[in-house]
């Protein structure tokens, strides 16, 4: 039985050598995990858990980055740095904002 | 609870699934190898991952597996290596010498 | 397909993108309010991750080819040599693998990510691919190929899987029909990839 994240020696096609310049929101996703750490909230274990918890088709059609905040705020919910009915209220507030401006 | 090897010590990884977080991959585990290194110790990450200090701390090792041990059909140089950092506790001696 | 890309001309990967930028700026926005995170340690942060590039590896390996004895620490403490040389490698060990006539290493993390983005910044896209990651580990050989890396008879390949808290640099060989050059001269050689482990330096 091997996890969906365990990749090693499965049969797979050619290597696709392209590459992107990382997103600004991609930036701060990765600054945002380093600076939990650093702060003791988050360690790296936990953001593979979360990861390696998101089920399989989720960890196929996501995004690196995707897959890494979907993680941290998985975690910040657990740790209760951040509320579940926080983020919903800041997403809407945010959402709303974004429809008044278009 | 586990024992300690030395370099140059042949090792068997544990033949496991358990459920959660566990940085030993699918591959290796079953396998024989020998001691490439000892990397020192360090928190043991099926703890971290669930928020707790992952203590006492595991000696971590670099072992290192022949390709034909890993893969029975590897069609490469006999000579050919992979080394795996893997926690003594997935670690067990090598049946034979 | 490779992970860490999407397909924008489907609708629904483009309504998921936007949910995660939504995402993203809600958890930024509270871990601000709440005193977490400050704008500016993330804005110092994301400069200081943008700082790091592969030219300091280069640094690194091109002061090993000029000087023996660096070398030798390199090799001993990858750590220790990059402090020395003004290079942190973080909360991280760095373990050097030289690359000889006999024997060619690869480095590849088979379980997530892991790389040594102290030393070389983020990792390209392929790095992180399934592809890479299901078969750096099997057929090496084959990968390097893909990378127009084909090895000499009687070289072996030594890959290093990184799982757990080592992190792992090539040391490249020198190219040849480079005596007398001076250290930053020789980093100008030395690519992202070839101290990865798919490719060697580059010829003068």
């Amino acid at each position: 039985m091997r996890a969906y994240h365990d990749l090693g020696g499965l049969p797979a096609g050619p290597v696709e050598r392209a590459e992107h310049d990382y997103a600004l929101w991609e930036k701060r996703v990765d600054a945002m995990l380093v600076l939990l750490g650093d702060k003791g909230l988050m360690r790296t274990d936990e953001l593979r858990r979360a990861i390696e918890g998101l089920g399989s088709a989720a960890y196929e059609r996501m995004s690196y980055y995707e897959r890494w905040l979907a993680a941290i705020v998985e975690i910040m919910i657990e740790r209760g740095v951040v509320t579940v009915d926080e983020l919903g209220r800041k997403m809407a507030e945010i959402e709303e904002r974004r429809d008044e401006a278009l | 609870m586990s024992r300690h090897f030395a370099v140059g010590e042949r090792v068997r990884v544990r033949q496991a699934s358990p459920p959660g977080h566990v940085r030993t991959p699918a591959y290796a585990r079953g396998k024989d190898g020998l001691v490439e290194r000892l990397c020192g110790r360090f928190a043991n990450p099926e703890e971290l991952a669930y928020g707790r200090l992952g203590l006492p701390a595991r000696t971590l090792y670099r072992v290192r597996f022949a390709q034909s041990e890993l893969w029975p059909d590897y069609r490469g140089h006999t000579s050919d290596t992979v080394d795996i950092e893997i926690y003594e506790h997935w670690l067990e001696p090598a049946i034979h010498a | 397909m490779h992970d860490g890309h999407d397909h924008p001309t489907l609708p629904e990967r483009d309504e998921e993108l936007n949910r995660a930028q939504i995402t993203e700026m809600a958890l930024r926005q509270l871990l601000h309010e709440k005193g977490v995170i400050t704008a500016d340690e993330l804005r110092r942060q994301i400069e200081t991750m943008d700082a790091r590039t592969p030219a300091q590896g280069a640094a690194v390996v091109a002061r090993a080819w000029t000087d023996p004895a660096f070398k030798a620490r390199l090799l001993a403490d990858g750590a220790a040599a990059c402090r020395e040389a003004g290079i942190s490698t973080g909360p991280f060990n760095l373990v050097v693998v030289e690359n000889t006539p006999e024997q060619h290493n690869l480095v590849v993390c088979t379980l997530c990510s892991c790389y040594p983005r102290y030393v070389l910044g983020l990792p390209p896209d392929w790095y992180k691919s399934k592809a890479y990651r299901a078969r750096a580990v099997r057929e090496p050989r084959a990968v390097l190929a893909e990378f127009g890396t084909v090895l000499a008879d009687g070289v072996a390949v030594r890959v290093h899987d990184s799982t757990a808290d080592m992190r792992y640099l090539v040391l490249p060989m020198r190219p040849n029909g480079t005596e007398g050059w001076s250290a930053p001269r020789l980093a100008e050689l030395v690519t992202r990839d070839s101290m990865i482990g798919v490719a060697p330096a580059r010829d003068p």
